[in-house]
């Protein structure tokens, strides 16, 4: 049912105007960050309000809509956001990836390929990648513009000096098409991978900090790195317990004070995908008598 | 057995009932009525639609309510609501001359046209807790002598144009451009004094007093006295086509700062006295004080001064930091899950430690 008091998706026609002008510029300039009028939505910032921004820009309709956060349909904030796009928006949701049109996401990107004609869109907590290097905004805009990106290979280097590998395991920083370096949010490097030539359009939209940008479809993106110190994706060394996926990105649970954990997929419709399809992990039990634990 | 995180909704749902019932508390109690906290709580319910940029008492006193007397929480809402209303044009300036004050200091000058009206202060009160007012005994008041004062206010000239006249403070040149306004465009740095004044207008009271502090305290002092703050109502007015003039379409209370800033003068500049400026929605004279000062540490630049590095004079800094819609919101959003980040350090940390041990290992 859709509150009549609100224009459709929450936002008014002049504001998705904006926001769509501030995404075509973005795909224009793939990694580039657009500034744009981020509006105080009713939800708190730092909870995904660029990401409820751009998707409420882009939804029509007739749109699917999927909402995750940390990989999974049934976390708090992903209910509250998806509960909210049907209040406002009145859309189909689903928690099936491959039926989505368009897919809202906090941290993760889904572990099935995505297709053509979807988009995914990225909540992002602080949209510059140089940030931490260089807290002044002044200064990271000249460096992009400058492509003055010496800082972040130092920093990168210091890692493999210190730690004999580059620390850090999320947000880890990509170049977009040879030019722009880029925050791809705080995804695990894990994901990133996925970020380069996917079919899907993935827009990314950070409200506090009025950002947003862009990867267009098929879109090439290069986690930065060193000859002889290769990006490498990492996971927990272990198979899914509830579907032996091999492959896919994991969460560790805690299950007592024992020391006693599980492994389990972040992406709960690629689990439970599988699980239905007949795969069962090491604890896990086939789905019939899952289905009624539940 | 672990299963699947399964329930989010219904935990969502459950804690809004619970929520709802710990805001209207103890049954039997009489509820507050948003008429009592706009009436009775006036000065939060100024602080509200001051920081929520929306001047509206009753949906601020609404919001106090809903919000639990979380004041933050309660700018959130009307922050929120803000957002949805249209703008469709802009008042011509309001002339604070023409205020109907209730209150008029300055600290810069003994008398002077128009008199001192100390007004409803709790400036000369002393902090003793009022216990009648716990008995709710409360002491009768006094008839108001003057009774309501209808006639249009008197033209109540500012300090600011008396010191003006010997060119001994410099002269604000006005203009007509149109002000930004930082809620319908991003904000780009280096901004503007205008864009400043906004943003701290609607910055966290504490913030804005915190920076104001710092400067007296030697984060790039300014030497502020206040020339005059005045309280009152002003009208507001609005050019409209179809008319060709302007005329009234409401009145607001506001707060106005004007402070003296002493100014030896730089390479630009000659010896002159300089202008810090405060305006805030509704009584708020903490927040008006504040602000004039952070925007007078804020115009380094203009009047060539040094930049010493002190936190208030950095643009980027105060501007960046002053919302607390923003700051409490990213602040807030760590308790969100994050497990996903975490694993990933997790796995990390494993790895250097395994590492680290390994190579400690081979050393002995």
């Amino acid at each position: 049912m859709t509150d009549q008091a609100y224009n459709f998706a929450y936002l008014d026609e002049d504001t998705k105007r904006m926001i769509r002008r501030a995404i075509l510029k973005g795909v224009a300039v793939p990694g580039y960050q657009v500034p744009f009028a981020s509006r105080e939505m009713p939800m708190p910032y730092g909870w995904g309000t660029g990401g409820v921004q751009v998707t409420a820009a882009c939804l029509t309709p007739d749109d699917v809509l999927k909402v995750i956060d940390q990989g999974a349909d049934d976390t708090t904030n992903a209910v509250s956001i998806r509960k909210f796009f049907v209040a406002t928006a009145g859309v189909a949701v689903t928690e099936a990836t491959a039926d989505a049109t368009i897919i809202q996401t906090r941290h993760r990107i889904p572990e099935a390929a995505l297709t053509a004609g979807q988009i995914l869109v990225y909540q992002v907590p602080i949209p510059e990648p140089l940030r931490f290097l260089e807290p002044r905004e002044t200064e990271t805009r000249k460096m992009h513009e400058l492509e003055e990106y010496g800082l972040m290979h130092v920093k990168l280097y210091e890692d493999i000096a210190k730690h004999g590998q580059i620390a850090t395991s999320y947000a880890y920083p990509v170049r977009v098409e040879g030019r722009y370096v880029m925050d791809p949010s705080p995804i695990p490097k894990f994901d990133n991978p996925k970020l380069s030539g996917n079919a899907a359009l993935q827009l990314f939209g950070a409200g506090r900090e009025q950002r947003i940008y862009a990867v267009p479809p098929f879109t090439h993106v290069v986690s930065l790195d060193f000859d002889d110190h290769p990006f490498s994706p990492s996971k927990a060394n272990h198979a899914c317990d509830l579907c032996a996926s091999h492959t896919s990105y994991l969460d560790e649970v805690i299950t007592d004070d024992q020391g006693g954990r599980m492994f389990v997929c972040s992406d709960t419709d690629y689990c439970a995908t599988r699980r239905a399809a007949g795969h069962v992990g090491a604890l896990g039990t086939p789905q019939a008598a899952g289905k009624a634990a539940e | 057995m672990y299963v699947a995180v399964k329930g989010g909704e219904r935990a969502i749902d459950a804690a809004h009932a619970w929520l709802a019932e710990e805001r209207r508390g103890d049954l039997g109690i009489a509820a507050l009525s948003v008429a009592q906290i706009r009436a009775q709580l006036t000065l939060a319910v100024n602080r509200v639609m001051a920081e929520g940029s929306l001047y509206d008492p009753d949906l601020a006193a609404l919001a106090i309510k809903q919000a639990r007397g979380d004041l933050i929480e309660a700018v959130f809402l009307i922050r929120a609501y803000r957002t949805t209303l249209p703008r469709f044009g802009a008042s011509i300036p309001v002339d604070t001359a023409r205020m109907a004050v209730i209150r008029r200091v300055s600290a810069t000058f003994k008398d002077l046209p128009g008199g001192q009206i100390l007004g409803p202060t709790f400036d000369y009160t002393h902090r003793l807790l009022d216990f009648a007012l716990m008995a709710e005994g409360e002491a009768p008041l006094a008839q108001d002598e003057a009774g309501q004062n209808d006639t249009p206010p008197a033209h109540i000239p500012h300090v600011m144009e008396f010191l003006n006249r010997d060119d001994l403070i410099e002269t604000e040149i006005p203009s007509d451009a149109t002000p930004p306004d930082l809620t319908r465009e991003p904000m780009e740095l280096p901004t503007t004094r205008a864009l400043r004044l906004q943003a701290l207008a609607r910055g966290d009271e504490g913030f804005v007093l915190s920076m104001a502090y710092s400067t007296q305290r030697g984060y790039g002092r300014t030497h502020a006295f206040v020339g005059e703050l005045r309280i009152g109502m002003v009208a507001v007015q609005m050019n409209i086509p179809e008319l060709g003039f302007a005329i009234d379409i409401g009145e607001v209370e506001v707060t106005e700062c004007e402070t003296v800033n002493q100014f030896k003068g730089s390479k630009t500049v000659p010896p002159q006295f300089t202008r810090g400026y405060g305006l805030i929605f509704g009584q708020s004279e903490r927040k008006a004080i504040s602000m004039s000062l952070c925007d007078r540490a804020l115009r380094w630049r203009e009047l060539g001064e040094d930049n010493i590095g002190a936190p208030a004079q950095d643009e980027e800094f105060v501007l960046m930091h002053a919302d607390n819609v923003q700051a409490t919101g990213f602040l807030e959003h760590i308790k969100l899950p994050h497990y996903v980040d975490f694993q990933s350090e997790l796995e990390l940390i494993r790895r250097l430690r395994t590492e680290a041990f390994a190579a400690r290992e081979a050393a002995e």
